[in-house]
């Protein structure tokens, strides 16, 4: 059926780096990388892969980024040694995007804000939230250890083409409602197999109506509905995004009007609620109403998905003048440290310390149980991270409850789950 | 690339735990990671599949935890092929990076009987033949750079090969 139909920008990106005038749902291609990344967790295990090629040098120096963020700063001694394999990798072979803690941050909130991905572009990740660049019109996708290895060597990855399925949010979103909400909400209509394999193309007012934040929140949990990549369409407002970060000239790439969708859903959000995910999936969601009067012992507003600069606004926006509830620990991590700058600067940091909440600097910590903040058994957190898998932030009887960061703001201090209209 | 074996049929959904329990991933050796291949929902079947045999099974193959070990196990069990209507995406990646050919057929299969019937597979065309109908079904052909990959043995002694072609 695809023969005759225009392309989705997925399949655009994909057959343009692969040399190719058209691609189609299934084909298997080879396609040049504009970018392939690692993190402190699997980039070691690439570079020992790496060594195995016996080559002399990386593709392009340029176009490979290693971010320490998972367990640093190190966290143990264990964590120091894969920070010194990559480190010394980096200093080798000359990768220009090596990011020493001091200029690190989680690396799918790094990658946007310094300018590293630009519409158009084909990026892969040794860690499944890479497709959180879909949000600024690139194609995106996690893959495994040996593949970011080989990426390293050639510059080129293999891809089976997905199918893409669209999804149209119309309406005006209503208060205290935001990206954050909107995947939830279609992770919980879809499944987290609903989209297994699939382009996610995420379209509509609302879409357009929603920031840059909103949009890298959406596209880096499509994952969670197993989406091998989920994006928006850059616009105006992608463009203002990367003027100042991006030097380099971009060629944005558009669905065609005659593209062929596997499926279409169309979804009114103009009476959606803040949405809550409860344990142990994040298709697990229900609105906050349902969810109202959990008590919690800990929040944590931070990660790849809610730890930008939008999200401590929104945050401490709702904490301003109030104090956390005496039951609860709250601990925000800015995700850069651009971000932890500016945090500072607008006195949010001020307001969440005088709450007597905890700031960190970045790190991916707490979100995949690292450390900082790990749940003891029978703990309850609710968090912005983007899954709440059995011990997934700590020991395996603790729960953890997905949110976006107004609720999370809003419950540590009422010291259980409730909707921000009740605090502020 | 043409496969001959035996055919081995499974159902939906089969995991990567149920191709191979989580209490045996603490060793990478192919060989030793298939002595319990498919262990807890076809108990024998180490001992039943034989070199060249052929996997086929329906939707999801290798969904669950992303790990290699799965398509290790099968490898190292001598399965030539697997055949299946759907893969999970990572068990797919995995496969292809491993040097494990697989192929994903949307028709129907279920005269095809299990531990008896014998299938071929040429992978170039995407075709499989059941030899004791002549029926043949059809699947997504390979491309050349995938035949390599798999021929090579996968993707390190691929992405080997191309680096030192005079080795
Ligand atoms: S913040 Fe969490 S989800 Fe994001 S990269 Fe780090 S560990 Fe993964």
């Amino acid at each position: 059926m695809y023969n005759n139909c225009g392309s989705t920008m997925a399949e655009k990106i994909l057959a343009s780096k692969a040399g190719r005038d058209k691609v189609v749902p299934g084909n298997l291609i080879i396609a040049k990388v504009d970018l392939a990344l690692g993190n402190d967790i699997t980039a070691p295990v690439a570079i020992r892969e790496f060594e195995r090629f016996g080559v002399e040098q990386v593709f392009d120096p340029e176009k490979i980024v290693f971010v320490p963020d998972h367990f640093t700063p190190n966290k143990d001694i264990a964590a120091a040694e894969q920070a010194v394999i990559m480190r010394r990798f980096a200093e080798k072979y000359n990768l220009k995007h090596y990011y020493e803690v001091g200029r690190m941050g989680i690396e799918h909130a790094l990658l946007p804000e310094q300018g590293l991905v630009r519409p158009g572009e084909l990026i892969i990740g040794a860690d499944s939230h890479t497709c959180t660049y879909g949000a600024l019109g690139a194609f995106s996708t996690g893959v495994g250890s040996t593949d970011l290895a080989a990426a390293m060597v050639l510059g080129e990855a293999w891809f089976k083409v997905p199918s893409t399925m669209r999804f149209e949010y119309n309406g005006p979103l209503p208060c205290w409602v935001g990206g954050k909400d909107l995947i939830l909400y279609t992770i919980g209509q879809i499944g987290v197999e609903g989209a297994r394999y699939r382009a996610m193309e995420f379209t509509g007012s609302a879409i357009s109506n929603l920031s840059i934040e909103g949009r890298l929140t959406m596209a880096n949990m499509a994952v969670e509905a197993g989406g091998k990549c989920g994006y928006m369409q850059p616009d105006e407002k992608t463009f203002n995004y990367l003027e100042g970060r991006v030097n380099e000239p971009y060629q944005p790439v558009y669905s065609d009007d005659d593209a062929c969708y596997e499926r279409v859903f169309n979804f009114d959000v103009s009476a959606l609620e803040p949405q809550v995910a409860f344990p142990s999936s994040p298709d697990n969601v229900r609105p906050v109403s349902e969810a109202s009067g959990i008590d919690i012992q800990q929040v944590v507003i931070g990660s790849c998905t809610n730890g930008r600069i939008e999200d401590l606004r929104i945050a401490a926006s709702v904490i301003k003048d109030k104090r956390i509830n005496p039951g609860v620990r709250m601990l925000v991590i800015p995700a850069t440290q651009l971000i932890y700058r500016q945090a500072l600067e607008e006195g949010l940091l001020t307001t969440f310390i005088d709450a007597e909440g905890v700031v960190s600097t970045p790190t991916c910590g707490p979100c995949l149980g690292g450390h900082m903040g790990i749940l003891a058994r029978g703990e309850r957190a609710l968090a912005t991270t983007n899954r709440n898998f059995v011990g997934r932030m700590g020991h395996p009887e603790s729960e953890v409850y997905l949110s976006s960061p107004a609720v999370a703001a809003a419950s540590a201090v009422a010291g259980k789950i409730v909707h921000p209209e009740e605090v502020v | 690339m043409l496969f001959q074996g035996k055919a081995w049929i499974f159902g939906d959904n089969i995991d990567t735990d149920a191709i191979i329990s989580a209490r045996y991933l603490s060793s990478v050796d192919p060989r030793e990671l298939a002595k319990h291949l498919m262990e807890d929902i076809k108990p024998g079947f180490a001992d039943l599949v034989k070199t060249g045999d052929i996997l086929v099974a329906g939707n999801n193959f290798g969904c669950g935890s992303s790990r290699e070990h799965a398509p290790l196990a099968i490898k190292g069990a001598g399965v030539s092929c697997v055949i299946a209507r759907s893969f999970a995406r990572i068990f797919y990646r995995n496969a292809i990076n491993i040097g494990l050919p697989i192929l994903e057929c949307h028709e129907n299969m279920s005269s095809v009987k299990s531990g008896s019937d014998q299938l071929q597979v040429n992978l170039a065309q995407g075709l499989i033949t059941h030899l004791q109908s002549g029926y043949t079904y059809k699947a997504e052909p390979f491309p050349p750079f995938m035949r390599e990959i798999i021929s090579c043995g996968g993707l390190v002694e691929y992405v080997k090969a191309r680096v030192n072609p005079s080795e």
